[in-house]
């Protein structure tokens, strides 16, 4: 009965085993129908395919010099951003003392550029004005679009201000001097009305259009700022009753000074009439949105719904997450750059592991004679199922391929096979107690299968942190290595201990040929059967062995003795 | 191979033993003195050879040039400063970007003159400048902070697993040990430490506790009831341990040395200098420092530790008659 239940066993587990790679190869082949970005070939790193360099240089006032400090922190808060992104491995580097290098792999798309160079300065301030964007002699109020306000509301005239009347809040009307009405009458927002890299007073007012061009308005001074943000992710607009639209939005998480102030603004903003009872968010000096203050908002939480599509408000959250660059920047020049490495390293890496590779099943035939098939039968399916996998994070993670994860993966070879060998020493344990090939196999991978894990799990903590807590080419091998560790493990439970359940039935095998491995009477030659006890040797070996043989001798049950004594018996009259 | 088959035998039943354990003293010795030459190589050296990533270096570029061979340029640069190892790469459709180690104006100025004649444009189309390092203090924090946090962990998941915390701390004695001396080969020779480099000794913090960890897995099984036996000692069965998982660490180090020693030597000699021959150098000599750390100082300084526990010293086995 047990018999055929470990073969049944044995036989599932290799299904699963199948069908898991049947399933990956599947998705990828169903994939690249349909997105470019499938392929059975992963993408590569910037080391062995080349991508584009980006030299950013600083915006800067006249006579205004950039600080070690500022670029330093602008460096991280980029390589960060770029990370963000992927495990793109991407180079940051500073040049002379002025310019940031960016080097990513392939070739960068608009949100990209935009993700590296972009201040992300973002500013929240009060609606006190608006119209749309275009130079106009009078003041006409009207909606914006996407606010669900009736049409004719009333049109705000703006008091024509005394100079000396301070104004009390930010919302006061005060704020608008005949000066700034007449900038904001003379704005057309077709025009390039910032200077790139602009940096605005944050205590006095902002006369800006919106990132359409549309609408134009005059906002108050700075009540929250983008640095009071402490976390910022994307994702669809929840409805009420908790189903997913299909708008993007970033949501925004406040720290407590940022929870605070956005808490008095938005009390102070509910009560009052259209269009002051908005505010308006803006990203580099653009409106991006200027929602209407629909309820008092006091735990810190908002989210910001535009024009985004997936792709722009990742970027956005991004950018706000790791915080704005200190100064701007412009794009000095974007080049394609070749392979800092080549194709001939990838090449020679590669028959370098196939070298390996032969080394190691040479080796393992040397060991381990018939078991040598178990070997390479458990490493060709580690190595396939490993290629799939990146084949696949590469199309949905965005994950390339560097030399060092190359290496990685080669050096995975040996910490595989050491699996095995954990298990085959098991079982040759197991045979050295006296048991048969089956049993032993049965044992064996209960004890081995606890060994395994714990040092699988000791290499997946490893990669796990390193992965979680650093940054650049680090991240990309704790990749490969927490990946490969995933996969032996695999290969372990669904290949090799099935193989060798299925293995153990045949007569090669369980008959202990001295080609299998398992040569019972090579590892049945010594005497211990566990626990401290000893089998009792027929002839007396020094050291050890005649200690433990005594030992036995005192200890044997009274029918063993005899039957020594009659053996001992027998013998004498043969010898004579 | 029948020979180490037999050799396995023996030193499972206990008819051939390595005296591991007994011999402490003298391998904490040894690694003492090792550890400490380890540490005082570096000091006297100056501190290590670390490569353009972490220190920066010089940038020049060449615009303009007919042919973008990588080979002339390398000439050009090792005419002038012979032992540089240039990174080279191609710019857009003509323009060039070499990358070396920091040099002084003089030689910054000869390279550039040099590169300039060699492909034959005017010197001025050569600029130079000085590139801050990729690897910066900033990321050398973080890959600082994950190894704590991971060796943290791992003691962590160590004491959980194997109900001791003695284990771990002898398992992270030897884990130290073998960085150190890996550290101290790399000051004595003089091999370059790159970002790659970095990421073999982390490697090899993987290995050398995966490697202690199946020996201790060994101890643990000899030792659950020693306390009750009257044939053994605890020492005796830790050493048991030891020497029966010898035959398996020796195998788990050639298996896993193997591969790298493949890629040592292609990295090496058909490709020279590169992430390859880094990533392996440092591997190769962390395999090879675990696997002895493993035998001769995590399970005899286990029983160190442990030995002073009165329910081992009570059961002292009685001579065997």
């Amino acid at each position: 009965m047990s018999v055929s239940n470990t073969v049944r066993s044995a036989r599932k587990s290799l299904a699963w085993l199948v069908a898991i790679i049947v399933g990956l190869a599947g998705l990828i082949a169903v994939g690249s129908l349909s997105d470019e970005n499938a392929s059975f070939t992963p993408k590569l790193a910037l080391d062995l395919q080349g991508g584009t360099q980006i030299i950013l240089s600083p915006l800067l006032l006249d006579g205004a010099e950039v600080t070690p400090e500022q670029l330093d922190q602008a460096v991280s808060i980029i390589r960060q951003r770029v990370d963000a992104s992927g495990v793109s491995e991407s180079q940051v580097l500073t040049q002379g003392d002025r310019n940031i290098i960016v080097s990513i792999p392939g070739t960068p798309d608009e949100n990209t550029l935009k993700l590296i160079k972009a201040s992300a300065k973002l500013e929240f301030r009060a609606v006190l004005l608006t119209s749309v964007g275009v130079a106009a002699s009078s003041v006409e109020g009207t909606d914006s679009e996407g606010n669900s306000e009736s049409q004719d509301s009333e049109t705000v005239e703006p008091e024509p201000s005394v100079p000396n009347a301070a104004p009390t809040d930010p919302s006061d009307l005060n704020w608008i001097t005949p000066e700034l009405q007449a900038e904001f009458d003379a704005l057309d927002c077709s025009t390039a009305f910032r200077e790139p890299g602009q940096v605005d007073d944050p205590t006095i007012p902002l006369v800006t259009c919106d990132v359409t061009g549309s609408e134009k308005y005059i906002l108050g001074p700075v009540e929250v700022e983008g640095a009071n943000i402490s976390d910022a992710s994307n994702g669809t607009v929840q409805t009420q009753t908790g189903a997913s639209t299909n708008t993007w939005a970033v949501n925004l998480d406040f720290d407590g000074p940022g929870t605070q102030a956005f808490a008095d603004v938005t009390s102070r903003l509910f009560p009052l009439a259209d269009p002051r009872n908005r505010f308006a968010i803006t990203l580099d000096g653009f409106v991006i949105t200027a929602p209407t203050t629909q309820a008092v908002i006091t735990n810190g939480s908002a989210q910001i719904t535009g024009n985004f599509d997936k792709d722009s408000s990742k970027v956005l959250a991004d950018q706000l997450k790791y915080g704005s660059l200190p100064i701007g920047f412009e794009v000095q020049s974007q080049e394609n750059i070749s392979a800092t490495l080549g194709s001939e390293q990838l090449t020679s890496g590669l028959i370098a592991g196939l070298i390996g590779l032969i080394l190691v099943v040479i080796y393992s035939l040397f060991q381990y004679r018939g078991l040598a098939i178990v070997t390479v039968g458990s490493l060709i399916v580690a190595a396939v199922l490993v290629y799939l996998l990146i084949a696949v994070l590469s199309w949905r993670q965005g994950y390339r391929l560097s030399l060092a994860g190359v290496a990685g993966l080669i050096v995975a070879i040996g910490i595989t096979v050491d699996s095995f060998i954990v298990y085959f020493e098991r079982v040759r344990d197991e045979i050295r107690e006296g048991r048969t090939l089956e049993v032993a196999v049965e044992n064996a991978w209960k004890r081995a299968l606890r060994t395994i894990l714990a040092s699988d799990a000791v290499s997946f903590t490893a990669a796990a942190t390193l992965f979680l807590l650093t940054v650049g080419n680090v991240r990309g091998f704790a990749f490969t290595l927490g990946l490969t560790t995933i996969v032996d493990l695999f290969v372990v439970m669904l290949f090799t201990h099935p193989l060798l359940q299925l293995l153990a039935r045949t007569k090669f095998f369980s008959s202990g040929h001295p080609w299998s491995g398992f040569d019972s009477k090579d590892l049945r030659a010594s005497g211990y059967i566990g626990r401290g006890q000893f089998r009792v040797s027929e002839t007396l070996a020094s050291g050890k062995a005649e200690k433990a043989s005594k030992e036995a001798l005192k200890r044997q049950t009274i029918a063993e003795r005899k039957a020594a004594e009659a053996l001992a018996e027998a013998k004498k009259t043969g010898e004579n | 191979m029948s020979k180490l088959k037999e050799l396995g035998n023996n030193l499972y039943s206990g008819k051939k033993s390595f005296d591991f354990v007994g011999r402490r003293k003298l391998w904490y010795a040894i690694a003492f003195v090792v550890v400490v030459l380890s540490i005082l190589v570096p000091i006297v050296k100056g501190g290590f050879n670390f490569g353009i990533e972490f220190r920066g270096g010089s940038e020049f570029r060449i615009d303009g040039v007919a042919s973008q061979s990588q080979q002339v340029a390398f000439d050009a640069v090792t005419s002038v400063e012979p032992g540089s190892q240039p990174i080279i790469t191609t710019v857009g459709g003509d323009a060039l970007r070499i990358q070396t180690e920091q040099l002084d104006d003089t030689t910054s100025e000869e390279i550039r003159i040099a590169l300039a004649s060699a492909y034959g444009v005017d010197s001025s189309a050569v600029t130079s400048s000085f590139i801050g390092a990729n690897w910066g203090a900033d990321v050398t924090e973080k890959a600082l902070i994950g190894l704590l946090v991971f060796l943290l962990l791992v003691t962590l998941l160590m004491a959980l697993y194997f109900r001791t915390v003695k284990m771990s701390v002898a398992a992270l004695v030897a884990l130290g040990h073998d960085v150190v001396i890996t550290l101290g080969i790399y000051a004595l020779v003089g091999f370059e430490i790159t970002p790659a480099a970095v990421i073999g000794f982390l490697t090899i913090l993987g290995y050398s506790l995966y490697d202690t960890v199946v020996v201790f897995d060994k101890v643990r099984e000899n030792t659950l009831d020693v306390e009750f036996s009257e044939t053994t000692t605890f020492a005796d069965q830790v050493n048991l341990a030891i020497n029966q998982t010898l035959v398996r660490s020796v195998n788990t180090s050639v298996v896993a040395v193997l591969p790298v020693a493949s890629i040592l030597f292609i990295g090496a000699f058909v490709l020279g200098a590169g992430t390859l021959r880094d990533i392996a150098l440092a591997l190769f000599i962390g395999i090879l420092v675990g696997t002895y750390s493993s035998i001769f100082v995590a399970g005899p300084l286990y029983v160190t530790l442990r030995e002073r526990e009165t329910k081992f010293s009570k059961g002292k086995a009685p001579q065997a008659a």
